[in-house]
């Protein structure tokens, strides 16, 4: 038994030593040069929105979502099951694109305002917390609505079918069954939600800004980038650090991990649905999709009109992006996959691999980015090695996704054909090549669709580090933005979002052929 | 000789002992009421369940810390005993070689060992394409291409029909005692015993008894062996 598992135990031990030096390096180096924790006036604003800013977003998400997912939960109707896969895609697409597409319905120029100008109404700006909010929440409500929607279908239909025995009516079912769901699941959900708006960076860096809506994580960019005040950047990196740990490791205990993945599908026991409540549902699911589609929409229009004014450097950019994505994919997964086999099969050390593969949710790009930078400044010109870089915080990052995607798909694995792989002997290489690989292909592909997605539109550490001849895509998006070119932005975001899709369905269906 | 040397598996409040011998070429049932550790029994032999203390032996070799797949013995589980994503050639051929690299003696190896089990010319299909019985086939198949001294059942045919399983633990008797194989199969149905087995282990009450003869077994005025088979 022990023996079948040594070698991998060793070498998941030392991904996972290697992954926490990766981590505590930077955070070292940051505590370091840290010029203490006095804050001053700006930076002690800058954790007051941020934390504001987190709580607004995750509160109107969660909020907002409850009767999405109740509707989803009892309708039955065409075009159900595209919707719930819709809502995992928020998920991947790029923060920056998601950023323009609101513009485009909710900008100063955007269509609502247009048609508010019709009216005669004023065109008030989307920049500043509402604007930040509303990235967020249409980022996050989608989120929120599927682990919501697994809630709710976690309730066992015997359940339901002893409240109809019951004769019970809406109230009553409220009562008994939905709220104590909602209270099991919804601070867990609204935990995952604020750690994940904590660190958000790109949506706060075009839509925020300015002293009165700075977050920390964009106040460590403004001071390595602008003041270059490397001091005070690792002051704030430290503050972000522990925000950042304190509301993951409270959202790892409370929540339970949204699946990815398109099902969510199976029938259950059905809600009461009659009269009004059939009206209602139907208009909660119209809005939300309306919110979620008329955005990604615009994208796609904008894109379209916006790809004639691309400058060619576009092209320079999404082929570093398509490398920076791909190289990070190759290292994530693999890891991720040595990691979830070796902790199902119980090795040594499991623990340590477990927290070595989980660690990555408390920190933030940013705070890993400082860090690193303080690391190669004495040795190196930062911007010769902005895309390494970027590649080892994707690595970082991407990897707890990854981590939990596996470890279910191994353990189930394990319980299957555990014991009759090890009663033939099957270890090493062999039991790579003839069981686990063929076996969890599926999952692999798909997972590392969602790492290279998540990679290709990351905008964080690189912003950080980048100067023209390393901007990745969704940087240079940025920039364009900055210079009020936006039909070039859109046609750019539009390239973006086509790049991000074709690499996940390259891999999806990749992991889908290899396992037929 | 397969030999349990003062062997006591624990595990939370269950606690199973057996100090016993069995002779090459048996057959013996180990029967008893559920619940009572047959199953423990056999995983600790197979090598999937680590004894407390004791020791288990193969002709002189001790082989408790031995992992499975390297023990002299081969183990058919309840279920899930071939590999749903290989053909059943695939999964045959594992059982010579693990990296599945096989010579072309080895395929004719193969094919003869499903020639043997009457299941000639159906070595490209994948297990979901077979019947249970043709599953149980082949999972033997490749006990006899392992060729180990010792073939442990832990109960394989249960889901089959009565009479599936019959003719199978028929074909189990054909095919071991050809190539004088010790067979240890857990049971729920006496007239296995009394149809296949020379010799029983009765588990009961934390204790895996010796073996007995099995005309000894239905016939003994042991009182515990008579309440469990209702006599």
């Amino acid at each position: 038994m022990a023996d079948s598992t040594r070698p991998l135990s060793l070498a998941a031990l030392a991904l996972a030593v290697l992954l926490l030096a990766l981590l505590a390096a930077p955070l070292v180096a940051v505590a370091m040069r840290a010029s203490g924790f006095m804050l001053s006036a700006s930076d002690v604003a800058a954790v007051r929105f941020s934390l504001l800013q987190a709580a607004l977003s995750s509160v109107f998400s969660t909020i907002l979502a409850i009767p999405v997912a109740r509707a989803l939960a009892r309708q039955r109707f065409v075009g159900r099951g595209v919707l719930i896969t819709l809502m995992g895609a928020p998920f991947l697409l790029p923060a920056i694109v998601a950023v323009l597409g609101l513009l485009a319905v909710f900008g100063r120029s955007g269509l609502l305002n247009d048609l508010g100008a019709m009216l005669g109404l004023p065109r008030p700006s989307i920049y500043g917390l509402h604007g930040v909010v509303l990235a967020h929440v249409f980022l996050n409500m989608p989120l929120a609505v599927r682990m919501i929607l697994q809630g709710w279908q976690a309730i066992p239909a015997e359940r339901f079918r002893l409240a109809q025995a019951l004769g019970f009516g809406p109230a009553e079912m409220a009562r008994h069954l939905e709220r104590p769901m909602l209270r099991a699941v919804l601070p867990g959900a609204a935990l995952v939600i604020f750690a994940i708006c904590l660190t958000s960076f790109a949506v706060v860096l075009t839509l925020g800004g300015g002293p009165r809506a700075t977050t920390v994580e964009l106040a460590i960019y403004q001071a390595v980038r602008f003041d270059f005040d490397l001091g005070r950047a690792a002051s704030l990196a430290l503050v972000q650090f522990a925000i950042c740990a304190l509301a993951a490791g409270l959202a790892w205990r409370l929540a339970r991990p949204a699946g990815f993945g398109a099902g969510l599908d199976r029938h259950f026991g059905q809600l009461p649905t009659s009269g009004w409540r059939k009206h209602s549902d139907a208009a909660v699911i119209g809005l939300a999709a309306l919110f979620l589609l008329v955005p990604l929409g615009a994208v796609i229009w904008r894109g379209l009109l916006g790809l004639g004014e691309m400058p060619a450097s576009v092209w320079g950019a999404a082929a570093r992006s398509v490398l920076v994505a791909s190289v990070s994919t190759m290292i994530t997964v693999p890891a991720a996959l040595m990691m979830a086999v070796a902790v199902a099969g119980r090795a040594r050390g499991m623990a340590l691999i477990e927290t070595a593969a989980i660690l990555p949710l408390a920190t933030s790009g940013l705070v890993l980015g400082t860090g690193l930078f303080l690391i190669v400044q004495p040795f190196a010109q930062p911007v010769a090695l902005a895309l390494p870089v970027t590649i080892v915080v994707n690595v970082a990052l991407s990897l707890p996704y990854l981590y939990r995607l596996l470890l279910p798909e191994a353990r189930a694995l394990v319980a299957d054909y555990g014991r009759l792989a090890d009663s033939l002997g099957l270890t090493g290489l062999s039991r790579w090549r003839w069981l686990i690989l063929p076996r969890l292909a599926r999952p692999l592909g798909f997972g590392a669709g969602i790492a290279a997605a998540l990679s290709m539109g990351d905008l964080g550490v690189i912003a950080l580090f980048a100067d023209e001849r390393s901007t990745t895509l969704p940087l240079m998006i940025r920039q364009l933005m900055g210079s009020y070119q936006m039909g070039a932005a859109a046609g750019a975001a539009l390239v973006l979002v086509a790049l991000s899709f074709a690499m996940f369905w390259v891999c999806d269906r990749g992991g889908r052929y290899a396992a037929a | 000789m397969l030999q349990l040397d003062h062997l006591v598996l624990v595990q939370d409040d269950f606690r199973l002992t057996a100090d016993w011998q069995v002779a090459p070429g048996e057959t013996v049932a180990v029967i008893g009421p559920s619940g009572a550790g047959k199953s423990t029994l056999l995983a600790t032999i197979a090598g999937f369940f680590a004894p407390t203390t004791g020791r288990v032996l193969w002709a002189g070799q001790d082989v408790t810390g031995t992992p499975a797949g390297r023990r002299p013995f081969s183990i058919l589980f309840q279920d899930q005993n071939l590999f749903p994503h290989l053909t059943i050639a695939q999964n045959l051929g594992l059982g010579l070689r693990p990296d599945l690299r096989l010579s072309a003696v080895e395929f004719a190896r193969v094919d003869a060992a499903l020639d043997r089990v009457g299941m000639g010319g159906l070595g490209a299909r994948r297990p979901a394409q077979l019947s249970g019985g043709q599953a149980g086939r082949a999972a033997l198949a490749r006990a006899l291409l392992r060729a180990k001294p010792v073939l442990i059942l832990d109960e394989p045919f249960a889901a089959l029909g009565p009479a599936l399983k019959v003719d199978m633990l028929a074909l189990v008797a054909e095919v071991t005692a050809e190539a004088g194989i010790t067979v240890l199969m857990v049971t729920h149905d006496p007239r296995d015993a009394e149809r296949n087995a020379g010799q029983v282990v009765f588990v009961d009450r934390g204790v895996a008894h010796a073996p007995m003869s099995t005309k000894t077994f239905f016939t003994t005025s042991d009182r515990r062996v008579a309440d469990y088979l209702g006599r």
